[in-house]
């Protein structure tokens, strides 16, 4: 345990430094912009890293519990921002709104939660659950045919087309400017995102550490056999950390349709391998990890989409994924998994 | 041959029993199997494999070659063949070694990429790349790139297990997605618009040429091929090599103990598969004369995984069937063939589903389908007499069948929002149809069939391109859940 937790201070250490030399360099020897740009680009990658994390939560929770990569997980978040966009043209749409704008985006952010924490639960129920004890291999063919049949569910009933949220409509354009109208810039959406965010992973670790379901699930986590000796139910367990962990996509779902505005059928895919990038690089099974993984992935991509170019920036993303995986298969908060024989 | 008997009886559900008394078992479980099916299955034991070859080889071949023209000779047969070797080679990582390999699509586009910028002619970007190599150099060297790549690919395998590989996987056959769909200084892919002109298969030896350019050259030559794979991985599965993959793939730990290099027989699985991957990618490039981005993308990947999960991981006879049953459902659910041929396979698929899940009990299915059809025409001259738009509609592209579904299916004139809330109160029924038991089921049967029925011809028969991709979603958790040895694979044994 001791040397476990000097490594991840020791990884903590490597990536601060790394972080301090981009940000000199950055600054100062960028051939041609200023710090501006940089702590600009840096807030934009704040911003996203907090979507990022709440999807990488869902994959790290269900891996942490079933040692299964859920790949359904980016789908979820998407079925989540179409059901927020639901929401939202059921009462009126973002230029008149039949509710007063805060109770509205409360009102899509727990619809799309509520819902996309119960399709959770049922892709647990229907396409994990029958495949407890089969071989590794299953579940996870299994997670691949849920991926693909929420996503082409998901062309077949809404369409190929863009759905237009409309956040800046609804939340106006302003923000808050730090160092003059020149200087970075935030908007109020920006704010709200990371406000949310923040809000959801304090009331997550508050459960997972003082609840008796917290307690339920890291005893099922650490040993499943050992919890349901001692009276406790794993499938209801496993099927409660389905449901918050798919709520949580949701909630980064409609995040997402708020910042962006445009939503599609596909935006699954790339936000959950972003996310699942971001539960390995923090350490996968790791609550905090994620966190930190998530924003790490936020800021990357913000960062290489603004000093080296839009396209490129995913294949850093994932570069950066396979170099963490190979050096340091646990991640940065993760802890080695030993072997027992 | 143990990858073509078909699947032993599994164990009852709950019960394990001891290694020993299985293979005691043995000829007992042989027996139960009675009727036409198991009296079938013995006689396809008793044969030779040479002799399973020759009774697979003209079933492949039958079907196609009279009746076809050019383009469905192209459409089903090419792309059977093709789905069978990429198969095959996904079989070798996935059923044999039991790796998970989500970048395998990867590979398959690296051949024919390779083939198309050894052999053609490309203008991109201001370079001009004329190398016209011959062909069997060309895929030559694709076969080898293509290995060393999965050699690569496979070498992380030494520190990632399981799950994490699947993961590198994915990312890398991302990556080639990204890379070649962006455009990159050297016009080498030429970005998004893909690499055009490509040669036919030009095979120059001595001074003679020897050039494969009808569809029915290219239907013939990959048949080669797939025999000669075939024949290549039998002997492979049943050499020392290929018992270390099976053994490591059950249990690595003891496999390891027991003196196999697990680290090296995952490498060797992984380039091995992909070098048949590279080697259908190189054909495919030259039978279309081109190599484009869309020919690699994930729908393809689900596609292979299709073929490989129904037609049984680790089993070879499985490989081809998988390829014939799922290419043609995918062919003639593409938007350019006539939606009729849709229908049909539609609803022959359905009734087969009744059948396989209600099966030793003939009554009930004949309940169910009696009382869908019952239950339908009641539905529909109700909702005549009350909502006479309900009933309006026009039936898309009906055939033969149009007069049946006027009278049965509820077709109104604009479903739009019915149809989808349709759907989605279909999986609901479906997921419900789970839940129960015994008659119960069969009484949940009648109106989801119907419900069914009406989504098809009202949503799914618009769109039967995306359709057929929820279709395979869904076969995959069906089987997965179902009978997680598909067709042909050996069911497991839970060894206490």
């Amino acid at each position: 345990m001791n040397a476990a937790l000097s490594q991840q201070l020791r990884n903590l250490a490597g990536l601060g430094l790394g972080l301090v030399a981009f940000m000199f360099y950055a600054v100062y020897f960028s051939p041609t912009e200023g710090w501006v740009f940089f702590f600009q680009l840096t807030v934009n990658g704040i911003i996203l890293g907090s979507v990022y994390a709440l999807i990488a939560l869902g994959y790290s929770m269900v891996y942490g519990i079933l040692k299964l990569l859920n790949f359904a997980h980016g789908d979820v978040y998407m079925i989540g921002s179409f059901i927020g966009f639901g929401v939202l043209t059921l009462l009126g749409g973002p230029l008149s709104p039949a509710i007063p704008v805060a109770l509205l985006v409360l009102c899509m952010f727990v619809v799309a939660m509520l819902g996309s924490g119960f399709l959770g639960l049922a892709i647990e129920r229907f396409a994990y659950r029958p495949l407890r004890d089969a071989p590794r291999i299953a579940p996870l063919i299994s997670a691949l045919g849920v991926a693909f049949f929420l996503e082409n569910s998901a062309l077949l009933l809404f369409g190929s087309q863009y759905r237009n949220y409309d956040g800046f409509d609804l939340i106006t354009y302003n923000g808050i400017h730090i160092g003059g109208a020149s200087g970075v810039f935030i908007q109020y959406l920006g704010v709200i995102v990371i406000v949310g965010a923040v809000l959801l992973m304090l009331a997550l670790l508050g459960l997972v550490r003082w609840t008796r379901l917290g307690k339920a699930m890291r005893a099922v986590s650490f040993d499943r056999e050992g919890a349901a000796m001692m009276g406790i139910d794993p499938d209801r367990v496993i099927a409660a950390t389905f449901f918050i962990g798919s709520a949580l996509a949701g909630a980064a779902g409609v995040m997402f349709g708020l910042l962006f505005s445009q939503i599609y059928y596909l935006i699954g895919f790339l936000a959950g391998l972003k996310g699942f990038t971001a539960a390995v690089v923090g350490g996968i099974g790791s609550i905090p990890g994620a966190m930190l993984g998530g924003l790490l992935v936020g800021l990357i991509e913000s960062w290489a989409k603004g000093y080296l170019n839009g396209n490129v920036s995913d294949l850093v993303v994932f570069g950066i994924l396979i170099g963490v995986m190979l050096v340091r298969p646990s991640g940065l908060l993760g802890t080695p998994a030993l072997q027992k024989v | 041959m143990a990858e073509n008997t078909p699947a032993p009886e599994p164990a009852p559900a709950g019960v394990q029993i001891g290694a020993d008394q299985w293979v005691e078992q043995a000829d007992e479980r042989r027996q139960r199997r009675t009727g036409v099916g198991g009296r079938i299955a013995r006689l396809w034991e008793l044969l030779p494999p040479a002799g399973k070859l020759a009774f697979l080889t003209p079933a492949i071949i039958v079907p196609f070659l009279p009746f076809m023209n050019e383009a469905n000779l192209f459409n089903y047969g090419v792309f059977i063949l093709i789905y069978a070797l990429l198969a095959l080679g996904l079989n070798v990582v996935v059923g044999f070694a039991g790796l998970l390999d989500l970048g395998y699509v990867a590979f398959f586009g690296f051949g024919a990429y390779i083939y198309s910028f050894l052999s053609g002619t490309h203008h991109e970007k201001g370079h001009i790349y004329t190398h016209h190599w011959s062909a069997q150099y060309s895929i030559l060297l694709a076969v080898v790139i293509c290995a060393l790549l999965g050699l690569f690919l496979g070498s992380s395998s030494r520190r990632l297990l399981g799950d994490y590989l699947a993961i590198v996987t994915l990312f890398f056959g991302q990556a080639f997605v990204i890379f070649t769909n962006t455009t990159d200084p050297y016009g080498l892919t030429n970005g998004a618009n893909g690499l055009a002109n490509v040669d036919p298969l030009n095979f120059r030896a001595f001074g003679h040429t020897l050039t494969i350019n009808s569809v029915k050259g290219y239907y013939w030559f990959l048949l080669g091929s797939v025999v000669v794979v075939l024949i290549v991985l039998w002997c492979i599965a049943e050499s020392r090599t290929g018992r270390a993959w099976k053994a490591s793939r059950e249990d690595p730990l003891a496999a390891e103990m027991m003196g196999m290099p697990v680290n090296r027989l995952k490498i060797m699985a992984f380039s091995l598969g992909a070098a048949i991957a590279g080697l259908a990618g190189s054909v495919f490039a030259a039978a279309q004369t081109g190599s484009f981005p869309q020919n690699f993308s994930t729908q393809v990947l689900i596609l292979i995984y299709a073929v490989v999960i129904l037609g049984g991981t680790g089993s070879l006879t499985g490989m081809i069937v998988g390829a014939i049953a799922i290419i043609v459902s995918n062919q003639a659910l593409d938007s350019t063939s006539p939606p009729n041929n849709a229908r049909v396979i539609f609803y022959v698929a359905l009734v087969l589903g009744v059948v396989l899940t209600l099966r030793p009990s003939w009554r009930r299915i004949a309940v169910a389908l009696a009382g869908t059809a019952v239950f339908g025409l009641a539905v529909h001259s109700i909702v005549d007499a009350v909502w006479s738009r309900g009933t309006s509609g026009e039936v898309t592209s009906g055939g033969f069948l149009t007069g049946v579904i006027r009278h049965f299916v509820l077709l109104p004139t604009n479903p739009g929002r019915l149809a989808v809330y349709g759907y989605l109160l279909m999986i609901v029924l479906i997921i419900v149809l789970v839940q129960l038991k015994g008659w119960w089921r069969v009484v949940a049967y009648v109106p989801a069939l119907y419900l069914t029925a009406f989504v098809w011809e009202n949503l799914l028969i618009q769109n039967p391109a995306v359709t057929r991709y929820v279709l395979f979603g869904a076969l995959l958790i069906a089987v997965m859940t179902i009978r997680p040895q598909g067709l042909f694979g050996t069911a497991k044994v839970e060894i206490v």
